[in-house]
């Protein structure tokens, strides 16, 4: 069907892989064109994550052949597929905290001198390369513990780069870039489209794919439902594939009317660890009802002023006010009292305990309600556990398994269910969507919807421009630390964010950066 | 039990939920294993006499790890607790003996319940010590209570020269006689430290199962942050897991020092090792986060078992040691295996609900 105007660097046939109990491959064919942007779309547990593994050699066929240059090749492990040339840059991060960025980059590949002594000049300087060709000023020396999460993906992609790999595959790429580092990423792919690398683009931001795709490839349940070259493809054409006949569209607004002031920030300073402000004089309110969304690059501040209003920052000045009311506790336990609730950036790190139950996660946060004196009333507790999971549509099996068991939107969910058991004023969103599949997406935003209407604050962090403008009633802008921008849903248009965003920004966006890089 | 259980098994996931069940229960499993191979091979093994002696020992160590129980979930580890029970009988000793020397040429003599009341504080205290070392100036669990087991029992030592307090029979005009009902005494046939180990255990399981408190103490092992994000006052939590550890201590403190009627500062020296083993024999994982109350107990009672039928056989103690490393190690593979298991069933349930 593919007019063969780029070579076929790798071809799966008829690959079938089977888990204890789940078929996540089912007899799916795919090839890999050099050259050329590949797209893999899919619903999250549509089987693109398995299918990337096996690429990579991270797991192997059930059944079915991989084939590098017309001959039948087997990966029994990572290092053997990248023998053929091929890299991967993973969707979790798998970055070593306590090393510098030069070595993880070159983690397992060290540049030695005799095979013994590492040779740390040479890896500082081409990963000092690679952030240029990267456009980003992280210094090869920074510990990548430091990073915020949008600069640690920027090293994870130099990881990646540095195999010169003939075939890359990148597993949501953008998750955490802001769109003036998606600009970046997207150069950096065009380049190497120049050099005949064959590149496989997993992503979840549909109108980014239809961007820079060549080919597209849409799995669904283990299965392919729609390949073809890119010409002619749409938003709706994706969807329709990915998701079947019953389409979903995200946020539908439902118009109702804002109530009294449930939040408001006064002059909120948070001083950076390098001088100067990390969060620089923020005030802003929010009404009843009221979603507000506050976009910004990596780095602008917005998730430590999130920290600041929980309590996180205990050298952060300025006044809070919940409902009229000065907020003065200093502890999280007292601001989750008051009414306020964060659904933190990084679930796994910061949202969920893996290993606990479902139910256990959910309830962590609000203990209280179903307590007299000391004593825990387990009944109640699964009552109110299962009312929240049937009110958010979550899908479980049990609430006693591990929320680890879980897909990525269910775990989404079971943090937003935590938030809500609260009972809270103002809900605080950091990248709700981050890491989650459209049709789990679409109900998040559902759910953002209705709990406005039921009369709750919403405050919301997003890197995504079409999120922030299709979600938000208001639109706050915040760039270095400080708002740049106020613009009301009817107003707001994509240029004049773009550009509020980067206000005190260099054109090279070498100011961004070191800001970055300084934060704690 | 076991049989009920293996009727439930949906069809499709074959024999795995009765695996599971079966390692879930591998601690019970292995103690009744002990158990039945001691009745054979060891003479006198079934007798009441010996029940009663093995079950003291069983539950000096039970003691011990329940405290250890609660601070690894929390992704610590305690091991001054053994120097905490030395300094612990040392102090007991002391008040039964000496009193305390107001300076005025005067000794405040106290009675029974005072003595063990701040025997108990002591044990507490220390505690505390280990809680604001880790909690406020964030010194690792591990050189902190090393730390605090030197000091401990450095200070047992300090307090008689090294000598041990003989004869703590105590003094009726003071009201402190009695002492040796603590590790003597036994009330419907069963010893008061046993008692005692029943009490602690349902106190401790309650607080674990069915208060807040407890949870946080999960939530804490199982990821810091989130607990924290969530509200949990971690610092409080870690602080109450290692004054209830010290509290522990406290108590095995009096109960030896009861039962020899004498406190020597060389006392509980190791005894925090084995309460290390027998949290994780009952299934504690040491990088926090699970662990059960009643699968410690457990534990402990393999070990305790385990040593003494292998005395009564006549085993050499050096064989002793080397066994006794070998079920610890076992026991721990087997947890993998469960973990693994585990795992992946609920996986299915969760693959089977079409993701």
């Amino acid at each position: 069907m593919n007019a063969p105007r780029h070579e076929t660097g790798l071809s799966v046939r008829g690959a079938t892989k089977v888990y204890p109990g789940t078929l996540a491959l089912d007899a799916v064919d795919f090839d890999v064109h050099l050259g050329a942007v590949n797209v893999l779309v899919g619903e999250n547990g549509a089987g693109k994550s398995t299918l990337m593994k096996v690429i990579a050699g991270v797991e192997q066929l059930t059944s079915g052949e991989i084939l590098v240059d017309g001959t039948s090749v087997t990966f029994a492990d990572t290092r053997a597929a990248a023998r053929h040339g091929i890299g991967i840059v993973f969707q979790e991060l798998n970055l070593f905290p306590n090393m510098t960025v030069a070595e993880n980059i070159f983690i397992a590949r060290e540049k030695t001198r005799g095979r013994v002594d590492i040779d740390a000049d040479t890896q500082r300087k081409a990963a000092a390369e690679l952030m240029q060709r990267l456009e980003h000023d992280i210094s090869p020396d920074a510990l990548v513990g430091e990073l915020r999460i949008g600069e640690q993906q920027i090293v994870e992609i130099a990881k990646a780069l540095a195999q010169d790999a003939r075939i890359l595959i990148m597993d949501e790429p953008t998750s955490a870039l802001s769109a003036a580092e998606v600009e970046i990423l997207f150069r950096v792919i065009a380049d190497l489209k120049t050099r005949g690398v064959g590149i496989v683009y997993i992503s979840h931001r549909l109108e980014e794919l239809i961007r820079i795709g060549d080919y597209i490839t849409v799995l669904r349940d283990g299965r392919i439902t729609g390949s073809r070259g890119m010409g002619g493809v749409d938003v709706s054409w994706i969807v329709r594939n990915m998701i079947g006949e019953a389409s979903k569209d995200f946020a539908k607004v439902e118009a109702h009317d804002f109530g009294r002031e449930m939040f408001r920030a006064e002059d909120i300073c948070l001083p950076a660890k390098s001088g100067g402000l990390a969060v620089d004089h923020v005030s802003l309110s929010l009404r009843a009802g009221e979603i507000v969304g506050i976009y910004g690059l990596m780095g602008a501040g917005r998730s430590e002023f999130f920290e600041c209003i929980m309590a996180q920052h205990p050298h952060a000045t300025g006044t809070f006010h919940v409902d009229g009311e000065v907020l003065d506790e200093p502890d999280v336990a007292g601001r989750i009292d008051r009414g306020l609730a964060l659904i933190p950036e990084d679930r796994k790190a910061e949202g969920l305990v893996q290993i606990m139950a479902i139910r256990e996660n959910m309830s962590l946060s609000s203990l209280k309600t179903f307590t007299s004196g000391f004593h825990l009333s387990l009944r109640r507790e699964r009552d109110c556990v299962l009312s929240f999971v049937r009110d958010l549509a979550i899908k479980i099996a049990s609430p006693e398994n591990p929320v680890s068991s879980l897909s990525g939107g269910n775990q989404q969910k079971v943090v937003i269910g935590k938030a809500l058991m609260t009972q809270p004023k103002v809900l605080l969103m950091d990248e709700p969507s981050r890491g989650i599949d459209v049709g789990a997406k679409a109900e998040v935003f559902r759910t953002m919807r209705r709990l406005a209407a039921e009369g709750l604050g919403i405050l919301f962090v997003t890197s995504d421009l079409e999120e922030v403008m299709s979600l938000s009633d208001r639109i706050i802008v915040m760039s270095n630390g400080r708002i740049t921008g106020e613009f009301d849903q009817a107003d707001a248009s994509e240029e004049a964010i773009v550009a509020a965003s980067a206000v005190g920004h260099a054109p090279t966006s070498h100011d961004e950066i070191d800001k970055g890089e300084n934060r704690t | 039990m076991t049989s009920n259980a293996a009727a439930v098994p949906t069809p499709g996931q074959g024999g795995q939920p009765l695996l599971l069940l079966l390692l879930k229960l591998r601690t019970f499993i292995a103690l009744i294993a002990v158990f039945a191979f001691f009745a054979f091979a060891a003479p006198n093994f079934l007798s009441t006499a010996n029940f009663v002696i093995m079950s003291k020992h069983v539950a000096l160590n039970a003691f011990l790890a329940i405290g250890m129980t609660f601070v690894i979930i929390t992704g610590g580890i305690d091991l001054s607790v053994g120097s905490i029970v030395g300094l612990c009988g040392m102090v007991a000793g002391w008040l039964i003996l000496n009193g305390v020397d107001l300076g005025i040429g005067y000794s405040l003599y106290f009675n029974l319940f005072e003595i063990i009341l701040i025997t108990l504080l002591v044990g507490i205290l220390f505690g505390a010590i280990n809680g604001v070392l880790i909690t406020r100036l964030n010194v690792a669990p591990f050189i902190a209570t090393l730390g605090t087991l030197y000091i401990a029992r450095g200070l047992a030592l300090l307090s008689s020269d090294g000598a041990t307090f003989p004869n703590l029979s105590g003094n009726p005009e003071y009201g402190s006689n009695g002492f040796y009902l603590l590790g003597a005494g036994s009330f419907l046939g069963i010893p008061i430290s046993i008692w005692i180990l029943i009490a602690v255990g349902l106190g401790a399981a309650y607080i674990a199962n069915r208060t807040p408190l407890g949870r946080h103490i999960y939530a804490v092992g199982g990821n810091e942050r989130a607990a924290a994000l969530s509200g949990v006052k971690v610092k409080r939590v870690k602080l109450f897991v290692y004054m209830f550890s010290g509290f522990c201590a406290a108590i095995v403190g009096l109960v030896i020092s009861s039962q020899l009627v004498a406190a020597h500062p060389a006392t509980g020296e190791t005894f925090e090792l084995n309460a290390i083993a027998a949290a994780v024999l009952g299934g504690t994982s040491m990088s926090g986060g699970r662990g059960r109350i009643g699968g410690t107990i457990v534990g402990a009672f393999v070990i305790g078992i385990l040593s003494d039928g292998l005395v009564m056989m006549g085993v050499s103690s050096f064989w002793q040691t080397v066994i006794k490393g070998l079920v610890i190690i076992a026991a721990v593979v087997v947890d993998q295996a469960q973990q693994r298991l585990q795992a992946r069933v609920a996986l299915q349930q969760q693959a089977a609900l079409g993701r």
